[in-house]
């Protein structure tokens, strides 16, 4: 009996302790990113935009000192998972930001938002969350994964292209990008091929590209695939002949690898590191002078995502306790996001502008992909309308 | 579909063969010679590419690379046989496969731990980086010919080397009956630390060949080493003739089937289901052929005899 009044008495005081911190705690974010194998590159840009956001705002969040804790999700949904449950049970985060991959950022969803914390995706966009499984604990600042494919299905649609050929790896992501190019895209599909996941000999398809004769290819090929489909696409002499519309298979994480190979091919974004507006001008500028390379929309989501917490926590004086009010001040999107026109759609998905993007070389010789033309203007993802109204 | 078509995909089809038979060569000599199944073959790829890349950054030449590499993939070969392999003659299959695979984990982790997670690049050598035009509009690169010419030249090599040297010859009496040849008075065990050594060489020596094509990455060995045991065994266990004619016949039947098959089927399906069913069964293709083949030749099409 003793033992439990004990015992009783210990837990009363640790909770008092804990209420009484409170006030002084810092806030903390979960940054759960993929940070090792052979697509580390897109996490360490999300990770080093974040960062970076955080250098600019002097380490406070909303005026209330913040700790970041990095995680590497491996690329694993069970990885994740358990270190998700680590950040929000351990740690007790108030924000988890991230990932890069959709299969991640599904597995960890549930966790996330059954424990009423907020959840910020800063790339990962995919349909369920935008619709049916969407969620009011749920933000994103990248896209919906079908917007960046819709885009050159609407490039090739208005260049009037009759025939076209699809290339994509053979997996789910792989199938909803195709899926995507055609929303907008009404002529004729000439051939949709797919490839093992993780192929890297492109020969056989360029052939068959090369005999086809198509007005213009569409591709996804993240990470290696893309660079070694880029060179070969190159290497073959079709580069000059066929235009090669394709996303996130030519962007800041790939053209260092691509590099010349890459120049004049096309891709799709809600940005572009030489969008010019003063906010990303000075981004841009300051992300290459610490991280000694070119931010990809990768490292802007994240920078954007920790604009976004900022601004929400200003609107609330840094107080966490009242989960609605923080809620209604992320909805409001009130920052200037470094892509311009920003505002949240009622999925928790954002309205923004999208572009044809161009990989280009710059002047001080490294590549970075530029603005060619705006395709859509304050655009919303399609699966908006499947999300229920009660958010 | 024309025919041009057709002997453009028959080149990609040839050269993925020889790069196959390069892998195949070593795997069957050893399976065959020394009964051992060595599931680090594949790494032995991998390593291969790994030094090459290395040499190339260190020399800027991929020649010289070429040539350092090869004695260092030779000598790694040798330092495995020494360090692991030469304790497993003795045991049985699972033994074997499981410490071989063991050091497929240890070596991926490796280049991993020493060359770091990111593919790494090599350059193609500047002689052979141009490319000629073989068909409408497609310029074919002078490098995967070099592939082709390599593959080709190692094989008329090894053809040699099997059938009329005193080594070649003791090779292949060693792959029909061992304790035979070792009862004759022929240091077995040297001449399987030989094999080992030269099969190692020429799995490295296929790495090197394709780093400038495909990205160097840690697990490249991995899905050809699948490959190249489906080589082995439909060329016969132990056969090198064998292994030849079946890795450029998976390479044909692989690289045209992928781009046929859907062809093909529409002239029996309607184009959406053939299709479908044509990029269901592109894939499967290599291995229908050789649930066919042993079938009918349960040993493989140039079994040795036993």
């Amino acid at each position: 009996m003793n033992h439990i009044t004990k015992t009783l008495g210990l837990a009363g005081l640790i909770g008092l302790a804990a209420t009484g911190a409170q006030a002084q705690e810092k806030l903390k974010i979960g940054l759960l990113l993929t940070l090792s194998g052979p697509s580390a590159v897109l996490g360490q840009q999300a990770r080093d935009g974040f960062q970076l956001a955080m250098k600019d705002l002097g380490g406070k969040l909303g005026g209330r000192e913040a700790e970041v804790i990095v995680v590497d999700d491996e690329l694993k949904p069970d990885v994740a998972v358990t270190k998700v449950k680590g950040l929000l049970e351990r740690d007790k985060v108030d924000f988890v930001v991230g990932p890069i991959f959709s299969n991640v950022a599904v597995a960890v969803h549930k966790p996330i938002v059954d424990s009423n914390t907020f959840y910020i995706s800063t790339n990962a966009g995919p349909s369920n969350l935008a619709g049916k499984s969407c969620n009011p604990y749920f933000f994103a600042t990248s896209y919906q994964n079908d917007q960046n494919h819709e885009v050159l299905g609407k490039v090739a649609q208005d260049r009037g292209y009759k025939k076209v050929y699809l290339l994509a790896p053979n997996y789910q992501a792989g199938k909803d990008a195709l899926a995507g190019f055609k929303r907008h895209y009404k002529g004729e599909v000439v051939e949709e091929s797919y490839v093992p996941l993780n192929n890297l000999d492109f020969q056989s398809e360029l052939a068959k590209i090369a005999s086809m004769k198509p007005d213009a290819i569409f591709t996804f090929m993240p990470g290696g695939m893309g660079v070694n489909l880029v060179k070969q696409y190159r290497a073959a002499g079709l580069a000059d002949r066929i235009p090669f519309l394709s996303a996130f298979t030519v962007d800041e994480s790939t053209l260092p690898a691509q590099q010349d190979a890459a120049i004049g091919m096309f891709g799709g974004s809600n940005w572009a590191p030489n969008l010019d507006t003063p906010e990303n001008k000075k981004f841009v500028a300051a992300y290459e002078a610490a991280y000694n390379a070119v931010p990809g929309s990768y490292s802007m989501h994240a920078y954007d995502a920790a604009l976004l917490i900022d601004s929400a926590l200003k609107a609330t004086g840094g107080k966490m306790d009242d989960k609605n009010a923080v809620r209604a001040a992320l909805a409001k999107a009130n920052f200037k996001s470094l892509r311009g026109d920003f505002k949240f759609g009622q999925n928790g998905f954002p309205v923004q502008d999208f572009y044809l993007v161009k990989a280009a070389k710059r002047a001080d010789g490294k590549f970075q992909t530029e603005i060619a033309e705006k395709v859509f203007d304050d655009y919303a993802d399609a699966y908006g309308k499947e999300c229920a109204a009660t958010n | 579909m024309t025919t041009t078509l057709l002997l453009v995909q028959a080149l990609n089809g040839l050269q993925f063969g020889l790069i196959l038979f390069l892998i195949a060569a070593g795997l069957t000599l050893v399976f065959g010679v020394m009964d051992f199944i060595n599931l680090a073959h594949g790494v032995q790829y991998m390593v291969g590419a790994y030094l090459v890349a290395a040499f190339a950054s260190w020399t800027g030449s991929f020649g010289t690379a070429l040539l350092l590499a090869l004695p260092a993939a030779l000598a790694f070969g040798l330092l495995l046989e020494v360090l692991v392999f030469r304790h497993l003659y003795d045991r049985d299959h699972l033994d074997q496969v499981l410490a071989t695979f063991g050091i497929i984990l240890f070596l991926n982790q490796g280049v991993k731990f020493v060359w770091g997670a990111a593919p790494l690049n090599v350059p193609v050598p500047e002689v052979l980086s141009g490319s000629v035009e073989i068909a409408d509009g497609l310029l074919y690169p002078v490098y995967r010919l070099a592939i082709i010419a390599a593959g080709l030249g190692v094989a008329a090599l090894l053809y040699g080397l099997v059938s009329h040297t005193r080594i070649g010859m003791l090779v292949r009496a060693g792959a029909t009956n061992a304790p035979m040849v070792s009862a004759l008075g022929v240091n077995i065990r040297r001449l399987f630390m030989v094999v080992f050594g030269f099969g190692a060489m020429l799995a490295g020596f296929a790495g090197a060949m394709v780093a400038p094509i495909l990205s160097v990455e840690p697990g490249m060995g991995d899905n050809i080493l699948i490959l190249a045991f489906v080589v082995i065994v439909i060329g016969g266990i132990g056969s090198v003739r064998g292994a030849f004619l079946a890795a450029i016949l998976v390479g044909l039947v692989d690289t045209v089937g992928r781009s046929f098959a859907p062809n093909l089927l529409r002239l029996v399906l309607d184009p959406a289901a053939a299709s479908q069913s044509g990029r269901a069964l592109a894939p499967m293709m290599i291995y229908i052929l050789m649930a066919a083949i042993l079938f009918f030749r349960p040993s493989g099409l140039f079994p040795v005899k036993r």
